[in-house]
C-alpha cells in the first residue's frame, strides 16, 4: 500500500494583486514526516503555509486534508480536524499569562477536566522549558521565549500536522538545540512542517525537503539530495 | 487557585450584602437612587459583557434595553399578561432582537460596527415613534399599579422595588461572573485581544461574538423590562440614544472588564450629577470636567485602577 499522504496540495495559487506569491504548487506531505519548506526571503513559504491552514484564502487549487478536500473550509475548522499553526510573526496574548495562553490553545481540542487541561498545559510549558514561568505574563518573555510559547501552542493541541513558521528566530544556540530535540520527539506523534532559515536546524531533523523559489517549487528531496543540488545552491544555500 | 477562587465568590457576595444592609438605614432619598441605579446597573453590565470582555464597542444598545422594556410594557398592557410572564417574554425577545442585529452587525468591525450598532438603534427608536399609536410614542405610557402585583408583591413600593432591584442585580452579577470564569468567557477575552490568534487556535471568532451579543443584550433587554416594570413607565427616551451613551460612560469610569466596574461606574455617575446640580445649573459641566479628569488619571476606570494596582485577582 502506498503512504498515505496527511496533506496535499494541487496546483494551489495566491496571486496578491498583480504578485503571485504562490505559483501552482502541487505538494505531498505523507503522515509522520518532518519536512522542510526553505527557501530565500519572498519565495512565498508563509503564504504557502497559510493557504494550508486556511488563514489565507486561495486564488486557485486545491487543498486536501486526510484526503478530504478542504480548500474552502475556515481556518478554525481545519485547526479542529488537527493542524496546528504557528506564526512567523509572533502572534500570543500579551495580558495574559503563559498558563491562559496555553491554556486557549488547548481548550478547543479537550475533553477531559479542568486538571487534565492543567496537566496538558504544564505539559506543553516544560516541553520548551517555560513551565517555571506559567504565572508570567507573556508580554513579559523575551522575543526568543515568546517563540518558544508559540511552539507549546501548537504542541498542546497534540496536532496530527503542526506547521511552524521560523520558529527558532531569535533563539539562543542552546534553545535552539533543545528545539531540535523537541522536534524530534514531537515527530513521533505528528507530522511536521517546518519553515526554516537556519540549515543547521534543517539538516539536524528534517527527512525531505521543499525549496520554494518565486512561489514555485524549485526542488525536492532528502536533506543530503537538496544539500547537493545545483539550482538550490544558486537560488539559495549560496546566496545564504 | 483555590483559594482564590473563595476570595472572588465571597468578595461578590459581600458587596450584596452590603447593598442589602444599606436597605435597613438608607434614608429614603438614597434608598430611591440606589435602587435605581441598581436596575441600570444591571444594563452597565450587559454592556460590559460586549464591550469589555469581547471587545466589541457597540453604540447601540439602547435598543436592547427599548426592546426589553417595550415587549414587557405592552405585554402587560397591550397582551394582557401578569408582570412575571411579561418579564420572561421580554428576555425571550431580547434574545431574538440581540441575535438578529448581532449576525447583521458583527459583519462589520471597530468603527463601522459602532455606526451600524447606532444605525439599528436610530432605527428601533424611531420605529417607536413611527407606531406611536400602539406605543403612545414620545409621552410613553404608565403601567398601573393594579398591574403591577407580583404573587401579591405591589412593585410600586419602594421597599419591595428594591428588594426586586438587588435580587436581579445580584442574578446578574454572579451570572456573569460565572460566565466571564468559563471556558466561554475566556474566549471572548482571546478574541478581544487578538482575534487572528484566536481564529488560528480553532475558535470559530463569529460564533463567539454573535454569543456574546446575544448575552449582552438579553441582560440589557432584563434592565428595561426591570425598569419599566418596577419604575411603572415605559417611553422613547429609553430608546434613545442617551441610552446607548450612558452604559458605554459608566463602564468605562467604572473599569471595563471588570465584573464590579459597571456598578461602581453607575453609582459614581448619578451621584456626581445629583451632587453637582444642587450647586450648580451646569451640573453636566461638573461631571463632564471629572469624567475628563479620570479617562487622564484612572484611565482603566475605578475598578480598573484598584485592580491593576492593589488587586490583580479581581475578575
Ligand atoms: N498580504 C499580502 N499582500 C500583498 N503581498 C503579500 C502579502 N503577503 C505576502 N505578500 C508578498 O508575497 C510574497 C511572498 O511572501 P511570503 O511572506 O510568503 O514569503 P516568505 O517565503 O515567507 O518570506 P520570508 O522568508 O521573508 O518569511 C512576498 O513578495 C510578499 O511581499
Ligand atoms: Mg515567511
Amino acid at each position: 500500500m502506498a503512504a498515505v499522504n496527511l496533506l496535499e496540495t494541487k496546483n494551489l495559487t495566491k496571486q496578491f494583486g498583480g504578485l503571485t506569491a504562490v505559483n501552482g504548487v502541487s505538494f505531498e506531505l505523507p503522515a509522520g514526516q518532518v519536512r522542510a519548506l526553505i527557501g530565500p526571503n519572498g519565495a512565498g513559504k508563509s503564504t504557502l503555509v497559510g493557504l494550508l491552514c486556511g488563514r489565507i484564502e486561495a486564488t486557485a487549487g486545491d487543498v486536501f486534508f486526510e484526503g478530504h478536500k478542504v480548500t474552502h473550509i475556515p481556518a478554525h475548522k481545519r485547526i479542529g480536524m488537527g493542524m496546528a499553526y504557528t506564526f512567523q510573526i509572533t502572534s500570543i496574548f500579551g495580558k495574559l499569562s503563559l498558563h491562559e495562553n496555553v491554556a486557549l490553545a488547548a481548550r478547543p481540542h479537550h475533553k477531559g477536566g479542568a486538571g487534565d487541561l492543567d496537566q496538558a498545559v504544564f505539559g506543553a510549558l516544560g516541553d520548551v522549558g517555560l513551565q517555571d514561568r506559567a504565572e508570567e505574563l507573556a508580554s513579559d518573555l523575551s522575543y526568543g521565549h515568546q517563540r518558544l510559547l508559540e511552539i507549546a501552542m501548537g504542541i498542546v493541541q497534540k496536532p496530527k500536522l503542526l506547521i511552524l513558521d521560523e520558529p527558532t528566530q531569535g533563539l539562543a544556540d542552546v534553545e535552539v538545540e533543545q528545539f531540535n530535540a523537541l522536534i524530534k520527539r514531537l515527530s513521533e506523534t505528528s507530522t511536521i512542517l517546518l519553515i526554516e532559515h537556519n540549515m543547521n536546524v534543517v539538516m539536524e531533523t528534517a527527512d525531505f525537503i521543499t525549496v520554494l523559489n518565486f512561489g514555485e517549487v524549485l526542488a525536492e528531496g532528502t536533506p543530503q539530495e537538496v544539500r547537493a543540488n545545483k539550482l538550490v545552491q544558486d537560488a539559495y544555500l549560496g546566496a545564504g | 487557585m483555590r483559594a482564590g477562587e473563595n476570595r472572588v465568590w465571597l468578595l461578590h457576595i459581600a458587596v450584596v450584602l452590603v447593598i442589602l444592609a444599606l436597605h435597613f438605614v438608607l434614608p429614603p432619598y438614597h434608598h430611591g437612587i440606589l435602587a435605581r441605579v441598581m436596575v441600570l446597573a444591571i444594563l452597565a453590565m450587559g454592556y460590559n459583557f460586549a464591550f469589555g470582555y469581547t471587545g466589541l464597542l457597540s453604540l447601540g444598545h439602547a435598543l436592547f434595553f427599548g426592546a426589553g422594556m417595550y415587549a414587557m410594557g405592552l405585554g402587560i398592557t397591550g397582551l394582557g399578561l401578569s408582570p412575571g410572564i411579561a418579564v420572561l417574554f421580554a428576555i425571550v425577545c431580547s434574545v431574538l432582537v440581540s441575535a438578529i442585529i448581532g449576525s447583521l452587525a458583527l459583519r462589520t468591525a471597530g468603527v463601522s460596527l459602532m455606526i451600524v450598532t447606532l444605525m439599528f438603534a436610530q432605527a428601533g427608536w424611531y420605529l417607536i415613534l413611527y407606531f406611536g399609536e400602539i406605543t403612545r410614542g414620545d409621552e410613553g405610557f404608565v403601567i398601573p399599579q393594579a398591574q403591577r402585583l407580583v404573587a401579591g408583591i405591589d412593585l410600586a413600593d419602594s421597599n419591595n422595588r428594591y428588594l426586586i432591584a438587588l435580587i436581579l442585580f445580584a442574578i446578574v452579577l454572579f451570572t456573569t461572573l460565572k460566565l466571564v470564569r468559563s471556558s466561554f468567557g475566556k474566549a471572548l477575552v482571546a478574541i478581544r485581544e487578538n482575534e487572528e490568534r484566536a481564529k488560528m487556535l480553532g475558535y470559530n471568532v463569529f460564533a463567539y461574538k454573535l454569543g456574546a451579543i446575544i448575552v449582552s443584550g438579553t441582560i440589557s433587554g432584563l434592565a428595561g423590562a426591570a425598569y419599566g416594570l418596577l419604575f411603572g413607565y415605559v417611553g422613547a427616551t429609553f430608546a434613545s440614544v442617551q441610552y446607548s451613551i450612558l452604559p458605554l460612560l459608566w463602564v468605562l469610569l467604572g473599569g471595563a472588564s471588570t465584573i464590579l466596574g459597571p456598578f461602581v461606574g453607575t453609582l459614581f455617575m448619578t451621584y456626581l450629577i445629583d451632587i453637582s446640580s444642587e450647586f450648580t445649573e451646569a451640573y453636566l459641566l461638573v461631571a463632564g470636567v471629572i469624567l475628563v479628569l479620570l479617562t487622564l488619571f484612572a484611565r482603566q476606570g475605578i475598578v480598573g485602577e484598584v485592580k491593576k494596582r492593589f488587586a490583580p485577582w479581581l475578575p
